[in-house]
């Protein structure tokens, strides 16, 4: 079986991913906003007896090195082994979309240009020709709808017929004056017998461009000596007639007349004078005034949706896992095997699973705004805003992001094209509370506010964190990152409905990779926890207190024997040991050893925080028998002060390790990631001792 | 005059594009260049950033950038 390698190209938000996934039943992610997918991902699959590779680039508006993400799709197209390049277009907006074709043909690759979202344009007048419009750019055009999967056998065997024909003819067409110019170059090319890997017009054009390789190529050779002077009238006649010195303005003409004749020539526009959905909604979301209430009314429904609703099936979850700590202590006895499965496994886990419900309905949230195209409607309101404290619009989208996890955010971060601009997004990212904390604010707001609060204390608690990282975005901006801003041009996306399928596999994927974690990552941690909280043992001291209960007179003296041993071992323990040792560092934040040891814990992963309080306080207090439930031992062992300065530092501490090292390689070494932890444990330290002392004060 | 002049509602035809060749190309390729009939659709709060239309694409910029669109009199 022959392989085909493609390239999928195209610009921004046209589909390109959601193509792929239609014809090679992928699941790469798909939103409505340009820069989702920012690296390049390769696709596999067989079809019609032959092996395909598809390879999807991040959208490039030109083939330029504007963003990070465009010099992927630039580089790989200039210098890596494809057969084909499949350019993806939107045919709604197919004039400017033909902008990139024209210069993807004039690489003169093989080529077929899939006519996306035809759907669409069939609802707004559009009508095109495909066959006419192939006939000009000399490629076979196909229409397809990747929503509604037509076109995909046609765009295949479309792709497979350019792969098998041999013959390569350079089609792109310039206007009368350069095409003279061209003529007589190749003219004489042809007589001094050059051979060229390339057409000898696409070889004509490259040294129009002024083309480095192409010039290099030539330098060396007898040839040159007369290709120069030819080389020097053609640009004399160029310049004469395009009234301009600037070789990229007569070729940037030469493309836009290019699109405009194509369009012109087989696109039909169906004149529509009523207002388009897009236009509804937009008088209401994007207005002056109204837009950024109505916009901050959605986040606050959001997060009151991930409470109260939230905690319904939590209260199920939570029996659940109690009674299989029960359970298994009943079955297995009272042995160290049974602590091992009941008290680490089950309850580390136990205590990460429980916040499922909550992290589904984050994600949903955020799944909808990514898709529905309303995340650029937000940027742009939030610009001028976000421009006073040395941010970019364009930052809102990654920040957006961090809410879910900051792994993709800093990747989004790529959309900056100015690197001082897009490592102050990200540095402040983690600022924007991932869903990863979300059980800590769920587990500490459910612990000391009413339930009709509740809701309203996470929004102030997400709020009260995108402030801050604002502030410090601004702070950053005068001291480290100071210098000037990036234009903002940016494109605003259609508005879309996500059909049901969509919303489902993002949010069903995330919700799998969280529990995943939990059965996997936290699962391996909750026994590395609970072993660190139960060794070393104090076999002496053991039976010096078996000797005093057995002394004991009363039930109640037991009990508090007891207690006192399982503290004294908890105490002493590896982990005791750390966290004492931590202890003065954290002391004046209100922390005692174990919130101490949750935070340390925490730098692997934020939802080991949760576990680490589900295995410390579970095991401290295994005799009182009133206080199930994690909710309730977290009330009872932590006064309020303590509580309000732990959610404040957590808020702002180093993410994840996983969000860590992603960091590192979008910021560019060990060494931003050495300032992010100073920059993040020196902020947090300093605020929760202030809300620690606040709070004091208040009550 | 220039892009930034114009107020919501309005439109009018871009007769040169008076910037550094990166922001140029930009615009170009969102279709921001000669010729091109632009329509302002959106000021923000403060007027610091705006919404223009070309054909059927939206595109987002600031008062700033739209300062180096000059637009042909009508």
């Amino acid at each position: 079986m022959s392989l085909i390698k493609v390239a999928l190209a195209g610009q921004p938000n046209v589909g390109k991913s959601a193509l792929i996934n239609s014809i090679g039943n992928a699941r790469l992610k798909v939103g409505n906003f340009s820069g989702v997918t920012v690296t390049k991902e390769i696709v596999r699959f067989s079809k019609d007896g032959y092996d395909f590779e598809i390879t999807d680039l991040p959208g490039s508006y030109s083939l330029t090195d504007y963003t990070i993400e465009e010099r992927v799709t630039r580089e790989y197209l200039d210098h890596e082994d494809y057969d084909l390049i499949l350019n993806v277009v939107d045919s709604v907006n197919i004039e400017r979309n033909l902008y990139l074709t024209t210069e993807l043909l004039s690489l003169n690759k093989k080529m077929v240009v899939a006519l996306n979202m035809t759907d669409e344009a069939v609802a707004e007048g559009v009508d095109i020709n495909e066959q006419q419009l192939g006939k000009i750019l000399g490629v076979s055009c196909v229409k397809t709808s990747a929503v509604q999967k037509t076109g995909i056998d046609e765009i295949i065997s479309a792709v497979i017929q350019s792969y098998e024909n041999t013959e390569n003819k350079f089609h792109l067409q310039f206007s009368e004056p350069f095409e003279q110019e061209i003529y007589r170059i190749v003219a004489f090319l042809n007589e001094k017998k050059v051979s060229c890997k390339i057409s000898l017009k696409a070889l004509a054009i490259k040294l129009l461009r002024e083309d480095k390789e192409a010039y290099l190529r030539f330098r060396e050779e007898p040839v040159w000596v007369e290709l120069q002077p030819m080389l020097n009238d053609a640009y004399q006649h160029l310049y004469l007639h395009y009234d301009t010195k600037d070789l990229d303005d007569i070729f940037n003409d030469e493309k836009m007349a290019l699109a405009k004749g194509a369009v012109a020539e087989t696109v039909y526009f169906k004149k529509t004078e009523k207002k388009n959905l897009t236009e509804k909604i937009d008088s209401l979301l994007m207005h002056q005034f109204i837009g950024l209430p109505i916009f901050l009314f959605l986040m606050w429904g959001l997060f009151q949706l991930t409470f109260e609703v939230g905690s319904i099936p939590m209260d199920w979850i939570d029996a659940f896992f109690s009674a299989m700590i029960d359970a298994t202590k009943s079955f297995l006895g009272d042995t160290e095997l049974a602590s091992v499965v009941a008290d680490g496994a089950i309850a580390g886990v136990g205590a990460v699973v429980l916040f499922l419900p909550n992290i589904i309905i984050l994600f949903l949230g955020i799944a909808l705004l990514e898709t529905t195209g309303y995340m650029s409607r937000v940027a742009f309101l939030l610009d001028g805003f976000f421009h006073k404290f040395g941010l970019h619009g364009k930052s809102f989208i990654p920040l957006v992001s961090g809410f879910g996890c900051s792994v993709p955010a800093y990747m989004a971060a790529r959309t900056l094209k100015n690197d001082r601009d897009r490592l102050l997004t990200l540095f402040i990212i983690g600022f924007m509370s991932c869903g990863a904390r979300l059980p800590i604010y769920v587990l500490f707001v459910g612990a000391f506010f009413a339930e009709h609060h509740a809701g309203n204390m996470l929004f102030a608690i997400y709020i009260s964190g995108a402030l801050l990282g604002i502030i410090a975005a601004k702070v950053l901006k005068m001291t480290v990152f100071k210098g000037d801003d990036e234009p903002f041009v940016m494109e605003m996306p259609k508005y879309r409905l996500p059909s049901l399928k969509l919303i489902y596999h993002t949010v069903s994927g995330q919700a799998m990779m969280y529990l995943k974690k939990a059965g996997t990552f936290i699962l391996l941690a909750s026994v590395l926890i609970w072993f660190a909280s139960n060794y070393p043992k104090y076999p002496e001291i053991d039976l010096n207190y078996q000797t005093r209960i057995e002394q004991a007179v009363s039930e109640e003296q037991i009990a508090e024997i007891s207690n006192e041993l399982a503290l004294y071992n908890l105490e002493n323990s590896y982990l005791g040991k750390i966290g004492h040792a931590s202890e003065p560092f954290f002391a004046p934040l209100g922390y005692d050893w174990r919130m101490a040891v949750a935070l340390e814990t925490g730098l692997a992963a934020k939802e080991v925080v949760v576990a680490t309080l589900g295995v410390l306080y579970g095991l401290g207090d295994e005799h009182d028998e009133e206080s199930a439930g994690l909710i309730n031992k977290i009330r009872t062992n932590i006064n309020f002060p303590s509580a309000v300065s732990f959610i404040v530092f957590v808020m702002i501490y180093l993410p994840c390790l996983a969000a860590s090292m992603v960091f590192m390689r979008e910021a560019g070494g060990w060494k931003y990631l050495a300032y992010l932890f100073v920059f993040t444990t020196a902020t947090a330290w300093i605020l929760s001792f202030a809300a620690f002392n606040i709070t004091k004060l208040l009550i | 005059m220039t892009l930034n002049n114009l107020s919501k509602g309005d439109s009018a035809i871009i007769y040169r594009v008076n910037a550094d060749k990166e922001l140029k190309n930009r615009f170009n390729s969102f279709g921001l260049t000669k010729g091109a009939r632009v329509y302002v659709e959106y000021h923000s709060l403060a007027k610091k950033t705006m919404e223009v239309r070309i054909n059927q694409t939206r595109i987002a910029l600031r008062t700033q950038e739209a300062e180096h669109i000059e637009l042909e009199q009508e």
